[in-house]
């Protein structure tokens, strides 16, 4: 039985992906900030599985506490197969371009917590020679915009983060999957002007399922955002500079 | 009343969505702010941060204006869908209220369990079901959805939560059980799902001439089949005035299901799924072709019984089957209309608006007859009598007709469903709801300020105020 870690496992397309893992026979460790809520989404998917899935508390900018937690989750587990990073934020992103300290929660939240957690988890994957590691981006690291780029830049980082890991792990027989989420119906779009083209949670959950079971390497969910993002990284620096997106 | 003590996080505003809602009739429109929040903290935020007027939602499958706030707040509760513990011994599942029928079903029926009352769509929310006390077609025996909910947990306005059952704040639990969302927002709720051996009915299809021959075989199959239901034709009169096909049915058990469907008696088949992709031009449903549609359904049953298997889906959920079947209206929508009578009054009652509706020339493209049993929430529907649901395309001259409808149910002592309603006059519901003043007192204890009303509450003017 595969022993699966989800980190950020309160979101939708966290709670969507975990209960298809779990069908499929995994045993679960779900972990998020709230501890109220990552025991519903708990209750939840032993409920809706059949099968008890365990839960615990971590917070993406505790480093310290980075170690002895995956410890724990895996100790508890019984052993660590794979990892899924879920957990991101878009932060305040007008907080963000002017205040310094918010800037780096962002970043911290998108990238810095996650190089921290899957540093140590690729150590226990590597030495193990198997697993996979899941870790869920954004369109928004695909090109700078001055909308968002300060999430977009921790988004952009940590692909580039996923894409070297992906490498080195290659060698030890694990699948590293990066996927670029484009717009989902989640908090994240809810009420945002001009947002078009979302699709269900558990969709974008089914398409990142079916990605990780055909091995790919680069995802976007929905697809087509391959080509929108195609498309938007061939506008040039000088004009790109000057559109509102 | 006891408080559970509850911890409100400081959560950040989420940003509401402003959009256009309207009710599965697609009448009338309504523009709220909407919110839509994932965690019960984010949902505390939300009612306890200011003191607009605020109303839960859904999955908005009421038909009128119960979940619509006009130019106010509407909290979405569908992504408040946790399932939080089921016992098999009891079969008591808790969960939230975000939960819906369909969602029971596919978790629990394969393992053989049930919902213990199902509305015609499972596309509902528990947490709207029991804001309107729902029924269905096991109403005679099993009564409504509120008597196999063995308590909940409601958010007042503060942000704290309640526990209300039938022993803690019962008055409370009575006044939200049928109270249209308006005591606070239903977060948890803990409800006795039906043990069954098998996904299908043993069920019977029973001809009816006329409303006379329909009742008689509602009184007949009553104490044999716990489901029962008819589909009536309201395009025919005289002799024929309320010529039905009766479906009633009990779920099958083990032993009388025939050998290819006891290998997988809890099975739960994938369906095919057609959607109306667009609206259909206004008229296309007028008298004349509902008229000529019951006509062959009705010629379609030519045996007077007829014992048949059914599957669960196709005999709860017919429509279902059509996602988007509201669309057949039109832009205009339209308006369902459901009432019941006492029963010493259901049959003067039945041939009064059938012959009505004949004389209009209107015809109600679905049309469902059934019978009631007892019914306990101040505002809940059901009394022990018939009900008739019919749907009306909205056109000019509609609402003044269903306000003689009204006077007709009216004056025999019946009452119209609120959780169908979008039009009705606030002196009419007044009549029809004599436990008003005792819901209005449990309301004014637990919303002393008012905060949750609706487009629904301010149009029939319930508020205690």
């Amino acid at each position: 039985m595969s022993k699966i870690l989800i980190l950020g496992a309160t979101s939708p397309i966290a709670r969507a992906l975990a209960l298809r893992f779990a069908v499929d026979g995994a045993q679960l460790f779900l972990a998020a900030r709230d501890p109220n809520e990552v025991g519903r989404v708990a209750s939840d998917l032993s409920v809706r599985s059949g099968v008890p899935a365990l839960s615990g508390t971590f917070d993406a900018a505790d480093f310290a506490a980075h170690d002895a937690f995956i410890r724990d989750a895996a100790t508890k587990l019984g052993g660590l197969d794979g990892v899924v990073v879920c957990f991101g934020t878009l932060g305040d992103e007008d907080a963000a371009q002017i205040d310094p300290a918010a800037a780096l929660a962002t970043v911290h939240q998108n990238f810095t917590g996650a190089v921290s957690l899957l540093t140590i988890a690729a150590r226990h994957l590597e030495q193990q020679r198997s697993g996979f590691i899941i870790v869920i981006g954004s369109v928004a690291g695909d090109r700078g915009r001055a909308r968002n780029y300060v999430y977009g830049s921790a988004k952009g980082a940590l692909a580039l983060f996923t894409q070297g890991l992906r490498g080195r792990l290659a060698k030890a027989g694990v699948h590293v999957m990066t996927v670029k989420l484009g717009t989902v119906d989640t908090r994240m779009t809810w009420g945002r002007e001009g947002t078009m083209l979302t699709v269900a949670p558990v969709q974008a959950a089914d398409s990142i399922y079916e990605a990780w079971r055909s091995r790919a390497e680069v995802v976007y969910v929905p697809w087509f955002w391959r080509v929108i993002m195609g498309v938007v990284q061939l506008i040039p620096e000088r004009r790109f500079k000057r559109l509102t997106l | 009343m006891t408080a559970t003590p509850t911890r409100i996080d400081s959560f950040a505003a989420a940003k509401p969505r402003h959009a256009v809602l309207s009710g599965w009739g697609r009448f009338p429109l309504s523009e709220s702010d909407i919110y839509r929040p994932e965690k019960i903290a984010e949902l505390q935020a939300l009612v306890s941060s200011n003191g607009a007027s605020l109303i839960a939602r859904g999955a908005g499958r009421a038909y009128g204006d119960a979940a619509l706030n006009d130019q106010n707040r509407v909290a979405d509760i569908q992504r408040l869908n946790r399932m939080l513990s089921f016992d098999p011994e009891t079969a008591l599942l808790r969960c939230e209220a975000g939960v819906t029928i369909a969602e029971i079903i596919d978790v629990f029926l394969p393992r053989g369990f049930f919902p213990p009352v199902t509305p015609g769509t499972r596309f509902v929310t528990l947490g709207g079901s029991i804001a309107a006390d729902v029924h269905g077609k096991n109403h005679h025996r099993d009564s409504s959805l509120a008597s196999h909910v063995t308590n909940f947990d409601l958010m007042l306005a503060s942000g704290e939560i309640w526990r209300c059952s039938r022993e803690e704040n019962p008055d409370l639990f009575w006044a939200t059980v049928g109270g249209m969302g308006l005591t606070g927002v239903i977060v948890e709720v803990e409800i006795r799902l039906r043990p069954v051996e098998s996904a299908y009915f043993n069920g019977e299809l029973i001809r009816a001439p006329n409303i006379d021959a329909a009742i008689e075989a509602f009184e007949r199959t009553d104490s044999e089949f716990g489901y029962s239901v008819a589909w009536i034709d309201c395009a025919s009169s005289k002799s024929s005035l309320g010529r039905s096909v009766l479906n009633v049915g009990n779920f099958a058990t083990l032993d009388t299901l025939p050998q290819n469907l006891a290998q997988d008696p809890l099975s739960v088949t994938p369906p095919i799924i057609p959607t109306v992709p667009f609206d259909l031009p206004g008229g296309t449903l007028n008298a004349l072709t509902v008229k000529a549609f019951n006509a062959v359904i009705y010629a379609l049953y030519r045996d007077t019984r007829a014992r048949t298997i059914f599957d669960w889906e196709s005999f709860f959920y017919p429509l279902d089957w059509i996602r988007s079947w509201n669309r057949i209206y039109g832009k205009r929508g339209f308006v369902q209309y459901q009432c019941v009578w006492p029963l010493a009054e259901s049959r003067a009652g039945l041939i009064e608006v059938l012959e009505a509706i004949s004389a209009s020339g209107r015809a109600s493209f679905l049309a469902v007859l059934k019978k009631f049993g007892a019914q306990d929430g101040m505002l809940s529907f059901p009394m022990p009598g018939y009900t008739l649901a019919l749907d009306f395309p909205v056109n000019d001259t509609l609402l003044e007709f269903l306000e003689t409808l009204d006077a007709m149910v009216l004056k025999r002592g019946g009452r119209v469903y609120l959780a169908k309603d979008a039009r009705m006059r606030p002196e009419t519901f007044r009549a029809m709801y004599p436990n008003l003043p005792q819901w209005q007192a449990a309301k004014a204890l637990a919303d002393p300020n008012n905060r949750f009303s609706s487009s629904l509450s301010r149009r029939l003017n319930m508020d205690p105020a």
